[in-house]
């Protein structure tokens, strides 16, 4: 019966691994996502066989309780809340791991019997782990919901505080590590984890969410690796330590695509609560901007015979995805040739701004990565860029004093026009100004992007 | 100690599938990775049912049945947003 049952979660971990392996291809992830489950399906029922019942009613309760919120909840969302239910999501794996862990822990006082060494150094590393998961997903949830506000919040002597809380978790686990019986360490070490999770995630911004919720995706995933260490459960080391290093790739780059280390992301309390640019101009230049209305913008559309579209997360506040996409579709109607270019950052979390493209029914087929078409900008007649700023500002590439400098952008100057869709001439979340604005063959339609682009898709009708 | 090193062994050996894997998902798909991994991570599931395997009203079991609850919204919640998701990438119809 052993054997079967090990067998068994093993056919469940190749399944994981096999449904992310089609994850890799827009045209099979969805059967991929569908390995995921029964490899899931069958974990589940593998562990309520072989405890050689279906279990108890309170286990049906949880199961069906469980099963019908992530339902509601996973119904329900707005695209834009993705971040935040991600994040919320994380934190509920997260806090689970640390109840296997304590619940094993009681279980095993109860029982008189003290762990072996390795056992209750995973049963903490699985405590701290999940509840510095859950509690930083929290605090990342409200602030991506506005419950907190996105600017960082710094405490005095924040640094300070975290080192103190990291030794006193670590000084809690050797207690108990060295003397097991003593329930009452992990307990104190599962509250100051609690307080590490909001102040590890608290002075980090807004904009600096992305990188945040992938690094708890990463660390929801060693906690359910830890939890197997515990169980000796393989399926869960595989299933978990694969998400851990999902987790950590994201991370990178978001990292890289923003041009900071992780160091400074998690440390450096950078930014204010959004980086959509609602910012003055600094410097207090008296530059010339070129003004122009939706429909002295309709009436470039009637010239030109290819476009490349680079939206930013200003598209997605203004709810204006479904209108751009009509505009596309005159536009394509009349053999203009439309493009997005997507910058890896654009969104509030990785690949966000394909998700809300994808909804407004952009095919796929027509979004591109930034190295796909940086090169194409040149041959182009307008670039359009809507509620995006700092992705697109040329003194990343030549201001070596500026914190863009280096980060990788889309060429948009290249482009034999520039067009911007956009609130004011504020600077973006770098704060810096970007040159572009004052460039002869931009033209800046200032005004909500919704509102701006249903005059020009009036104005493209009209003309 | 023998057990911990093979598990040990286990991990490190799917880290490493893991980062071959992710890093061929293209950047179109990464929010569907995220939440749909996300609820790969509720595979705590097994751990919770395990705990709360037994038929009385005690401290541990109690403890197991809110870890089923939390893990069960996890892994439902995500697979299905994830679906939802997917669903949406649609190729242009048009095939140029």
């Amino acid at each position: 019966m052993e054997t079967y049952i090990e067998l068994a979660y093993l056919f469940s971990a190749v399944l994981f691994i096999l449904g992310l392996k089609k994850l890799g291809s827009a045209k099979t992830a969805r059967t991929g996502n569908n390995y995921s489950i029964v490899a899931m399906a069958l974990a589940i029922v593998i562990s309520l066989v072989s405890a050689g019942i279906i279990g108890p009613t309170q286990i049906i309760v949880g199961l069906l309780a469980g099963s019908l919120i992530g339902f509601v909840m996973a119904k329900r969302v707005e695209m834009t809340s993705m971040p935040q239910l991600v994040a919320l999501f994380n934190g509920f794996g997260g806090i689970a791991s640390t109840l296997v862990a304590y619940a094993e822990l009681i279980k095993m006082q109860n029982a008189g019997t003290s762990p072996a060494l390795d056992i209750s150094i995973t049963i903490m590393l699985s405590i701290l782990i999940g509840t510095v998961t859950f509690t930083g997903s929290l605090i990342a949830f409200a602030k991506l919901q506005g419950i907190l506000k996105g600017a960082p919040i710094v405490l005095p002597a924040h640094q300070a505080l975290n080192l103190l809380l990291m030794l006193g978790i670590v000084a809690g686990s050797v207690l108990y590590i060295f003397n097991p019986p003593l329930v009452v360490w992990p307990l104190v070490v599962l509250l100051i984890s609690a307080v590490f999770g909001i102040t590890f995630v608290i002075p980090i911004g807004g904009a600096d969410m992305p990188v945040v919720i992938a690094l708890l995706n990463s660390y929801s995933g060693l906690a359910a690796s830890a939890t197997g260490f515990v169980l000796g459960n393989n399926v869960l080391i595989i299933a978990g330590a694969l998400v851990g290093a999902s987790g950590i790739i994201l991370t990178n780059l978001m990292c890289v695509a923003m041009n900071r280390s992780v160091l400074n992301v998690l440390f450096g309390a950078v930014g204010t609560s959004d980086g959509d640019g609602s910012s003055d101009a600094p410097g207090g230049e008296q530059r010339n901007v070129t003004r122009y209305t939706g429909e002295d913008a309709a009436m470039i559309m009637d010239t030109i015979n290819s476009v490349i579209i680079v939206p930013g997360y200003g598209l997605a506040v203004a709810q204006a995805q479904h209108i751009l996409h009509e505009m596309t579709t005159i536009l394509e109607s009349r053999g203009v040739q439309v493009k997005y270019a997507i910058h890896p950052v654009a969104g509030r979390m990785p690949g966000h701004m394909n998700v809300l493209l994808a909804e407004a029914n952009v095919p796929y087929d027509k979004l591109y990565e930034m190295d796909e078409i940086n090169d194409e900008f040149q041959n182009t007649d307008l670039a359009l860029i809507v509620g995006a700023n700092d992705v697109v500002n040329p003194a990343a590439r030549t201001k070596k004093d500026s914190p863009l400098y280096g980060m990788p952008i889309l060429n948009v100057d290249y482009a034999r026009t520039v067009m911007f869709v956009k609130r004011s001439l504020g600077a973006g979340f770098a704060g810096e100004a970007n040159p572009l604005f004052f460039d002869e063959k931009t033209m800046m339609v200032f005004g909500d992007a919704k509102k701006v682009i249903t005059d020009l898709v009036k104005g493209l009708k009209e003309g | 100690m023998e057990s911990l090193i093979l598990s040990i062994y286990v991990f490190v050996l799917a880290v490493f599938i893991g980062f071959e894997l992710i890093t061929k998902v293209p950047p179109l798909l990464h929010t569907p990775l995220m939440s749909g991994s996300n609820a790969i991570s509720g595979i705590t599931i097994v751990g919770a049912l395990y705990v709360a395997n037994i038929s009385n009203w005690e401290l541990p079991t109690l403890l197991g049945i809110f870890s089923v609850t939390f893990a069960m919204i996890n892994v439902v919640g995500g697979f299905l947003v994830t679906d939802r998701m997917l669903g949406m990438f649609k190729k242009d119809k048009g095939g140029k």
